[in-house]
């Protein structure tokens, strides 16, 4: 069998006292989106932390395109062609939308005009190309979504771990943004998204993981892990999936 | 390209002063005018561009000057070779100071406070060990002669400082054309996202503050040369760490021009005062100290800043004013 | 060996000038707390409150013991007036604009003292100076027993504010959580302003311990803000116990330290000491972990 281009074995992160992720893994392969949702505060910013070397895991591997790279600094990460983006934005507040995603194109193109391309083809593929000029501080947050994502795009990746691009869109803005995302992964990339959206979830992703408290509760596909009473219960509250269940039979 | 020919330009009218103005009194206030805008486009490359407020531009400023006069005095070194040895002493200092408080993931305020206490620990050595001539200073023998970096004429002594900052005036706006600017940049506006996108952020400041250091370095070692005569107060006291911080932040932190206007501004605003009321000591200080407080509360992006927030606003007037004529052809 | 008699002495003396450094570590440490800035005007203004204290005794003939009681609300109101009307306006809440509205604050206090009062260096002469009890093995000089005796009576009564007034609660809630106590309706840039105020009070005590003692000139002041930054890193930035246990040790450690290496070394010692403190563990002794 051919190894996924990530797979995460047996991570655990402690903050503290706290231990915020437990024993977790996935995997996500290549031309293919996967979702891995939760309820709130159950570990995945974290674990996108720990897979991106934001922080490192007190336990577990993260294996990429073959080869351990647990640990490793997010710049170096970022050259081997994992991206991500940030649930709470990060831009460049005092750059332009055209000098942010530059910022990004650079990684694979040293020379300024090279780089200055694609930042305006990668500013277009996610409907950015009207505001290059516009200083990002000036954006709305939706806009600051997007930013997010090109600025991630430019640097040419192969692994894309997108921390909740939806959140905070309305829902014509979330039309716009899923054949993007889709189409990422129709050119060949492994996706990776944290998405509390479920309709894009149930729409968009081939495999479906379902952290909670830390741990894995279940994986599979989307289907699959919405009927799953584990999850319900994650999600609404002990004894929710008996509750939901008396209710269908009625 | 507009940037370096405005920066051309510039320069060539800096250049022609001495042809016009022949007064030693007005080419010593342009010397040290531009003294202190080298020292402070070593700030602005670590500071403007990159974020990190260094409060000890001093250590590199001293150890510039410091290594020239030494190398001169007690060695017998030829005084380019010297001055070519004490920017690489500054960019040294530069590398350790920079390396110690970056691996330590000093920002900010500690930044600040790390750098101030390096300047000072160097200013207290400097003051009690014997190669520096330590308390009494050092005198670098007169010795007119071009190759011995002392020249008969100001005129002379001036050429050489602007073509320093001419250099320095360069690398600033190849620093705003390249790579590793935009992640200069970049790390100064987030260093997370920065180093999401792939920048090593280390690397980058570090790269910086040797950068900023050499060039700073290269203001001390001018001084030394210039007025032949180095001790602890002077090359390693905080009046420079402050005039380096200060000449940037009054034309514009992060612009190319900010510290050569900057240093104008205060140096006019000081001999000014001077001719107002007397040489007073703590006179030009006092008003620098001033100068910084007023430029951020009301001139935030400094002089060059403020010339170009206006003529952004002019220029979004005049899109404004045409888009309407633009609809009206379309309806 | 020397006799344990003689280092009992050095110890009692460090802590005695420990006192003075922890008092001035405390305003600053005060400040950093709750406005999370690191006040680089503190020097200057235990400067301009040495001056302020000379000439209280120079020309209106105030004691400095008893000028603590006029200077301590003085200070607090130039230190609130500052942080309200200058720091606070001028920074909007930007932390590089912090730093470098109070450098240049610093430069101006210590530049216009330089203006007005020249260099020279002055003392007062209180018939106290020199009082000291004898102990038998050594002598406790009378000044720096009141200066111990003093920081700790402002200890308890910034705890006693803070624990027991609505002010006080006001400032720990901004401290803990800004954008929360801003929406509990609590005015922050009031709090900062009254927090400023309390830790330039803390200055003008000091100011008046010293003054018997020591001298002032324009950057009297200075002396004392190396070592006070090492206490404030080293006792934990924004740790009131901190501090004062940290200036006591620093105090001792500086005695002791003069007493075997020598005085020469002892300046050097206090920045690589503070830079070591920097580099190894930025969140201090007393800080919290996260």
């Amino acid at each position: 069998m051919v190894e996924p281009l990530l797979s995460v074995e047996g991570i655990s992160h402690r903050f503290g006292g706290l231990l915020a992720v437990d024993a977790a893994s996935l995997w996500a392969p290549a031309g293919s989106i996967t979702s891995l949702i939760g309820p709130n505060g159950a570990g995945k910013t974290t674990l996108f932390a720990v897979i991106s070397g934001f922080l490192k895991p007190t336990a577990g591997r993260v294996r990429y395109g073959g080869e351990d790279v647990t640990g490793e600094p997010p710049h170096r990460l970022a050259r081997r062609g994992m991206a991500r983006t940030f649930q709470i934005t990060k831009p460049f507040a005092g750059l332009s939308v055209r000098d942010n995603i530059l910022i990004g194109a650079h990684l694979r193109h040293p020379a300024r005009a090279d780089a200055l391309a694609v930042a305006e083809t990668v500013a277009r593929d996610v409907g950015l190309g009207e505001l290059l000029d516009r200083p990002a501080h000036t954006m709305t947050a939706a806009a600051r979504k997007r930013l997010e994502l090109a600025r991630a795009l430019a640097t040419e990746p192969k692994l894309l771990l997108l921390d909740e691009v939806l959140a905070g869109l309305n829902p014509s803005e979330i039309r716009e943004v899923v054949p993007v995302i889709r189409a990422l992964a129709g050119r060949g990339l492994a996706v990776v998204m944290i998405e509390h959206v479920m309709q894009a979830v149930m729409s968009l992703s081939a495999h479906v993981f379902v952290l909670a408290e830390g741990r894995i509760i279940a994986e599979g596909s989307p289907a699959h892990v919405t009927a799953d009473p584990a999850v319900v219960e994650a999600y609404l509250g002990h004894g929710a999936a008996a509750k939901v269940g008396a209710h269908d039979v009625h | 390209m507009k940037g370096f020919l405005l920066i051309a330009i510039v320069v060539a009218a800096f250049a022609a002063v001495p042809l016009v103005v022949h007064s030693n009194v007005t080419l010593n206030f342009l010397v040290v005018a531009l003294l202190i805008a080298l020292a402070g486009q070593g700030w602005n490359v670590l500071g403007g561009y990159g974020g990190q407020y260094s409060f000890g531009h001093a250590a590199f400023f001293g150890t510039g000057a410091y290594v020239t006069a030494v190398l001169q005095m007690r060695y017998g070194v030829n005084a380019w070779i010297g001055f070519a040895a004490g920017i690489a002493a500054g960019s040294a200092v530069g590398a350790i100071v920079g390396t110690l408080a970056f691996r330590a993931g000093l920002r900010s305020s500690y930044f600040a406070l790390v750098t101030l206490a390096f300047a000072e620990v160097l200013r207290i050595l400097a003051s009690v060990a014997p190669i520096t001539g330590a308390g009494v200073g050092m005198l670098i023998k007169l010795d007119l002669r071009a190759q011995s970096f002392q020249f008969q004429s100001r005129a002379l002594f001036y050429l050489v400082i602007l073509a320093l900052v001419a250099v320095a005036l360069v690398t600033a706006q190849m620093l705003e054309r390249s790579r590793f600017g935009a992640w200069l940049i970049a790390v100064r506006e987030n260093e997370d996202a920065a180093m999401a996108l792939g920048v090593d952020a280390f690397s980058i400041k570090l790269g910086a503050m040797v950068l900023s250091a050499a060039i700073t370095a290269a203001a001390g070692g001018f001084y030394a040369q210039y007025f032949l005569f180095v001790d602890a107060g002077i090359a390693y006291g905080t009046w420079i760490s402050i005039e380096a911080l200060l000449t940037p932040v009054i034309g514009g932190v992060g612009t190319v021009f900010g510290p050569l206007v900057g240093a104008l501004a205060a140096k006019s605003l000081g001999e000014g005062a001077k001719l107002v009321t007397g040489d007073v000591p703590g006179l030009d200080l006092m008003i620098y100290g001033a100068m910084l407080v007023l430029v951020i509360r009301f001139v935030p992006h400094g002089i060059v800043g403020a010339f170009a927030d206006v003529s952004d606003r002019i220029k979004r007037r005049v899109l404004a004013a045409r888009a309407p004529a633009r609809e009206a052809v379309h309806g | 060996m020397p006799s344990p008699l003689i280092l009992v002495a050095a110890v009692l003396n460090g802590l005695m000038t420990g006192a003075v450094y922890a008092l001035v570590a405390l305003g600053l440490t005060l400040i950093y707390g709750v406005l999370h800035i690191i006040n680089f005007a503190h020097g200057a203004l235990l400067s301009a409150a040495l001056f302020a204290a000379f000439f209280a005794y120079q020309i209106l003939g105030l004691d400095p013991y008893l000028a603590v009681f006029v200077l301590a609300p003085v200070f607090f109101a130039l230190g609130y007036a500052l942080q309200r009307f200058v720091i606070g306006p001028a920074a909007r809440g930007d932390e590089r604009n912090m730093l470098l509205v109070t450098l240049g604050l610093s430069v101006f206090i210590e530049n216009a003292l330089l203006y007005a009062f020249r260099a020279n260096t002055r003392t007062v002469e209180v018939s106290y100076a020199f009082k000291s009890i004898d102990l038998g093995f050594t002598f406790l000089a009378v000044p720096r027993l009141v200066s111990l005796a003093a920081v700790f009576a402002v200890a308890f009564v910034l705890w006693l504010i803070m624990a027991l007034t609505d002010t006080g609660k006001a400032i720990r809630a901004v401290a803990k959580e800004k954008l929360g106590a801003e929406l509990a309706g609590i005015d922050v840039a009031h709090v900062y302003a009254l927090t400023f105020g309390l830790g330039t009070a803390c200055v003008a005590i000091a100011a008046c311990l010293l003054i018997p003692t020591y001298y002032v000139n324009p950057s009297a002041g200075n002396a004392f803000v190396p070592v006070a930054f090492t206490i404030v890193v080293l006792g934990g930035m924004g740790s009131v116990p901190g501090a004062l246990i940290g200036g006591l040790v620093i105090g001792v450690v500086e005695s002791l330290a003069g007493f075997f290496l020598g005085e020469s070394l002892g300046e050097v010692g206090i920045f690589l000491i503070f830079i070591l403190v920097l580099l190894v563990r930025p969140r201090g002794l007393f800080g919290s972990s996260t």
